[in-house]
């Protein structure tokens, strides 16, 4: 009798488990419209779970906290953001986006930060015509989709590759130069450009597993030791960069690591201590925001209590161009999206004006070389040439 | 748990209850019907099952079954590829009694036939419509079941988890490394299942996946026929006495090695048939999905459904998908955070009490609860 | 195929393999010593070293270490060391007896099939690994530099370090300590009986859960270990690490043959070197791959595994 009922509540506290979730669904959406162009959404769409959540957290809270900006100067909850969890996987991706377009107040998306998941999840956006503005998916081929509605806030691949290339020719005058890349679609494109860009001062090269698939590197670490190279190229994200940061500095090398943008984040020196990060030199198709003058880095670190990390500018950027959009009274996904094809706003990272294809306007784009100083930060270092 | 009925105390309703349990619960009943009601309810229940996407317009009940965070018709389509896998490792774990932790493997050999076989991006060029590439992919899915159960199905139960195990990771290693395969980089434009309706308009589109849905919804009915039919006949028996005592099979002549060979390669069918559907639907796909995480939770779905039973299978694999999807876009009761970060930590509770509570799977398989009964005589005091 | 590389570089990848090599053995004592016993594969464990290499990074935070610090004084790099250690060993020891507890203990008294072990473990792998994932918002968590790698050995290009040293000679002891303790000790020779028959040792006054616990308990103490030296080699710590880790850890445990306690040992350092070998020779991206090939030419040739299953018969 005992086990019966011990069953008996079993099965009532699953029961309850998913029942009692259910009744605590969020679905409170306000209906007070269109006072002064608000009650709509802006959404975010990418990882906030699984592996790859670091990086989409960064997007988002840069996201959110231009919105609460925004909400804050009205005076009211004007926008309302919607977050949506890819997970960063593209089987996942599609699933979501259908939840995202079903909801008819969205304007306008940023995101999906990974160019898998935006190969997958973006045809349905553009089927159902609501803008995007990816602050990360460098893919180069994602723009020629013919998608009207892409947007991507920074430079591709193949602007970025030369010019870390070009530093490392120029400014560190490496003549020996270890090339390797996590095999993500954005380290290997960026790494691949690089090799080509450098030539023959490339001595070798490797490849490692993806973040969080691999945390030994010491097979790395020998074979850059072994090549006598000066400078690594590291075409990937910052967890796996710090790491490799710190083991070379274990086995004594004293070379300079070199990245692109997927390693410009606080996480790299939080991985690596600030001591050994210090003069790893990272490459950013964007502006220091300190140029732009505004209290960014600052309202940050206030908001979320963690400085601001990879990407985060740029997607603050993004959602703030959004904004300007509705506040013109742009106020349908067609007429915002139309809005993007003419403008050119000047956020704290980039000028926003964007080609036919959804790219920067090349004469816009500019290449910043940053540095990781000994309090583990990023200080800009001088703008590099992209070709 | 089941297996241990203490005998009721005398009251009225325990007693009906012992009754209704020993003459076979549900199942019992259900099997002494007319064969013509036996139809009707299984069209019936078929019919709810098709009408599934439209849950949500169901007053008061409707709201608490769909999904919040995600598309409900795509949970739909996500639980019926899971359903797809499950029904395959039912068949190699549940009916032959192998150990596979590495059944990502398979699904992974469908899906990339196809992109290969479909995609722009490939090296091959083809660009064949999907259906013409289904065939290629389930030959190649079975061939790869074949030839890993060739040198390891002498393995002993463990051994060959772990070798399962390891072959799916090489999978995933190669499909990441190779140029061929395209890693991270992935195919995209892989054709979606043919069709339009009469206006132009393709029906297996991408805004809609309740199509996908049934189309998934079909194929599972008529696997579910096939593995029936297979799990009665000299092979299913076959399966049985592996797995109970396979010298003691051996000694009674079923040839244990062609048996088990034929386990995999079907396991190895389904589990590609299930990658085909999902490269279909998807139009992108690259390695990320292929994580032996996968593998993992599809088996845990089978043996918490009820490792043996069809039904408990499907149940399981439904579940697998559905309770992650579930907890998305819902806001706990105390902090009023969105529940959606926590939502594999409580579903890895929900299967400790699920299997705490139900050892042998939430739909046991009949002949396995008998199995459990005598052995529960054996047990020594703890 | 980079022949030359490999040769080069020989005795740099064989010691720094080695290093690897000696916490994977450890790590993967937990499989095989509740394998021997149990004959069930523990899916949790991973998550038992997971919380291990947070405790003592806590402990450390405490004093206000973190990954910025400079390396303390001889003296205090000890006394943090031992700290870290205890507070590693005693979380991961007690994990462990609560996986056993809340995971397998209630399916062992419904006498479950052996399926059903592997899936709760599954779930409070999940569960854990997921939790810490949420805490701390799954970000990487920086080890503070107790030990600064410097050279004490110079062979060639083989420059042994004081770390490496450190993290072989720990695991050789803890392994010695480990073998006698299972085959000289009382509390050993229970182990050995319940893993050659558990139900005759149940007869002959064997308190088989007491032993089961026991068997967890030290699995977990191995794990906690393992992951003091995995922060302090890796510099690094986040929610995943243990699945990752614990991957290599059970196919170590199978290599050496599972259920026993020295091919577990030669099962984590072959796999080490291995690897290292494979990555000079293919690449980094093949260094996964190579240990299950190695693993499936091993099994198909022994297949119970190098030293083959023996906790309990014979020697241990």
């Amino acid at each position: 009798m005992r086990q019966v009922l011990a069953r008996a509540i079993g099965g009532l506290a699953v029961i309850g488990l998913v029942a009692g979730a259910a009744a605590c669904n969020s679905s409170s959406s306000s209906d007070d419209a269109a006072s002064g162009n608000c009650g709509y959404k802006l959404a975010f769409f990418g990882a906030l779970t699984g592996s790859a959540a670091n990086l989409g957290v960064n997007i988002e809270q840069g996201f959110e906290l231009a919105i609460k900006q925004y909400n804050t100067k009205k005076g009211s909850e004007c926008i309302t953001v919607a977050k949506f969890d890819s997970q960063g996987e593209p089987a996942v991706a599609p699933g979501v986006a259908r939840n995202l377009v079903a909801d008819k107040k969205i304007l306008g998306i940023v995101g999906p930060p990974f160019s898998g998941e935006s190969e997958a999840a973006d045809p349905i956006f553009e089927e159902a015509g609501i803008p995007t503005i990816t602050p990360s998916a460098t893919r180069v081929s994602l723009s020629a989709n013919g998608w009207k509605t892409f947007h991507r806030a920074v430079a591709n691949d193949d602007a970025q590759g030369p010019a870390a290339a070009n530093y490392i020719k120029d400014v560190l005058k490496a003549q020996k130069v270890f090339v390797a890349d996590d095999q993500s679609a954005y380290g290997a494109g960026l790494a691949d450009v690089v090799k080509k860009t450098l030539g023959s001062s490339v001595v070798a090269t490797d490849k490692t597993e993806a973040d969080g698939k691999q945390t030994d590197f010491s097979a790395v670490v020998q074979k850059v030791v072994s090549s006598g190279a000066t400078a690594m190229f590291y075409g990937g994200y910052y967890q796996n960069g710090g790491l490799i940061r710190k083991q070379l500095t274990a086995a004594n090398w004293k070379g300079v690591l070199v990245g692109g943008d997927g390693m410009k984040d606080p996480g790299l020196a939080k991985a690596a201590g600030n001591n050994a990060a210090t003069g790893t030199v990272v490459t950013c198709p964007c502006s220091p925001p300190e140029k732009a003058g505004g209290t960014f880095v600052a309202d940050y670190k206030k908001q979320w209590n963690v400085d601001a990390g990879t990407y985060s500018d740029v997607a603050f950027d993004a959602a703030n161009v959004f904004l300007a959009g509705i506040d013109a009274g742009n106020t349908t996904p067609e007429k915002l999206n139309t809005y993007l094809s003419t403008v050119n706003y000047t956020g704290i990272a980039n000028v926003y004006k964007w080609t036919a294809t959804g790219e920067l306007d090349p004469n816009s784009i500019k290449v910043w070389a940053f540095k990781f100083d000994a309090t583990g930060n990023t200080i800009a270092d001088q703008e590099v040439k992209t070709s | 748990m089941t297996t241990t009925e203490t005998p009721p105390t005398g009251a009225v309703p325990a007693a009906e209850k012992k009754n209704w349990r020993t003459s076979g619960g549900v199942r019992g009943w259900f099997g002494r019907q007319h064969w013509a009601v036996r139809t009707v309810l299984a069209l019936v229940f078929a019919a709810v099952a098709y009408l599934l996407p439209y849950a949500g317009d169901v007053p008061v009940l409707g709201p608490q079954i769909i999904t919040e965070g995600i598309d409900w018709p795509s949970a739909l389509f996500n639980m019926s590829y899971y359903v797809l896998l499950a029904l395959g490792l039912n068949v190699v774990v549940g009916f032959a009694g192998l150990l596979d932790l590495g059944y990502v493997g398979f699904f992974a050999v469908g899906a990339y036939t196809v992109a290969m076989l479909t995609s722009p991006d490939s090296v091959l060029h083809t660009e064949w419509p999907w259906l013409a590439a289904i065939p290629v992919a389930l030959a190649i899915a079975m061939l790869s079941g074949l030839i890993l159960g060739w040198p390891t199905l002498r393995l002993r139960g463990d051994y060959l988890a772990i070798v399962t195990l390891g072959f799916a990771e090489i999978i995933r290693i190669f499909a990441t490394s190779s140029e061929t395969l395209r890693g991270d980089r992935g195919f995209s434009d892989i054709p979606h299942p043919p069709g339009s309706y009469a206006d132009g308009k393709p029906i297996f589109g991408v805004a809609d996946a309740t199509p996908y849905y049934w189309l998934g919804l079909s194929v599972i009915i008529l696997v579910i026929f096939g593995v029936r039919n297979l799990d009665r006949s000299r092979v299913g028996r076959s399966w049985l006495a592996i797995r109970e005592d396979e010298e003691a099979a051996e000694i009674m002549g079923v040839r244990t090695i062609k048996y088990k060979l034929w386990a995999f390669a079907i396991g190895a069918f389904i589990g590609g048939l299930g990658g085909v559907m999902f490269a279909g639907q998807q139009g992108f796909m690259n390695s990320q999905t292929f994580i032996l995480q996968f593998s993992i939770l599809v088996l845990a779905g089978v043996v918490m459904g009820g490792s043996g039973n069809l039904f408990g299978a499907i149940l399981g694999g439904a579940l697998i998908s559905y309770i992650p999807d579930r907890l998305r876009g819902i806001e706990d009761p105390i902090f009023h955070t969105d529940l959606f970060g926590f939502r594999f930590a409580i579903f890895g509770l929900v299967i400790i009490a699920i299997m705490i509570f139900r050892p042998q799977g939430l739909i046991p398989s009949r002949r396995r609860a008998m199995e459990l009964k005598d052995r529960e005589k054996e047990v020594a005091p703890q | 195929m980079n022949f030359s590389g490999l040769i080069q570089d020989f005795g740099p990848l064989t010691i720094t393999g080695l290093a690897q090599g000696a916490i994977i053995a450890l790590f993967a004592l937990g499989y095989t010593l509740v394998y021997g016993v149990l004959r069930l594969i523990n899916f949790a464990h991973s998550e038992v070293f997971l919380l291990g290499s947070y405790a003592c990074l806590i402990v450390w935070g405490l004093f206000g270490l973190d990954q910025n610090s400079a390396t303390p004084n001889m003296v205090a790099v000890l006394g943090y060391l031992l700290l870290g250690l205890l507070a590693a060993v005693v979380i991961s020891g007690v994990t462990a007896l609560g996986v056993e507890l809340v995971a397998y203990r209630p399916l062992r008294r419904r006498n479950a099939p052996p399926l059903a072990f592997l899936i709760t473990a599954i779930g409070a792998s999940l569960f854990i690994s997921e939790t810490v994932g949420v805490v701390t918002k799954r970000n990487i968590t920086g080890v503070p530099p107790l030990i600064r790698p410097t050279d004490v050995v110079v062979i060639g290009n083989m420059h042994v370090t004081n770390l490496q040293i450190l993290i072989i000679v720990l695991a050789l002891v803890a392994m010695f300590v480990l073998d006698r303790f299972i085959n000289r000790s009382r509390l050993g020779r229970g182990i050995r009986a319940v893993a050659q028959n558990p139900d005759s040792a149940a007869l002959m006054g064997v308190n088989k859960s007491r032993v089961i616990a026991l068997v967890f308990l030290i699995g977990g103490l191995m794990a906690g270990i393992a992951a003091v030296m995995y922060d302090l080699k890796i510099g690094v710590t986040r929610f995943d690490a243990g699945f990752l880790l614990g991957i290599e850890a059970f196919t170590a445990a199978v290599l050496g043959g599972i259920g026993n306690l020295r091919g577990a040992l030669l099962g984590g350092l072959l796999l080490g070197v291995l690897q290292n070998y494979a990555a000079g020779l293919f690449g980094t991206q093949w260094l996964h791959a190579a240990s299950f090939v190695l693993l499936v030419l091993i099994l198909l040739v022994r297949p119970t595994g190098l030293l083959g299953e023996s906790l309990g018969r014979a020697r241990a």
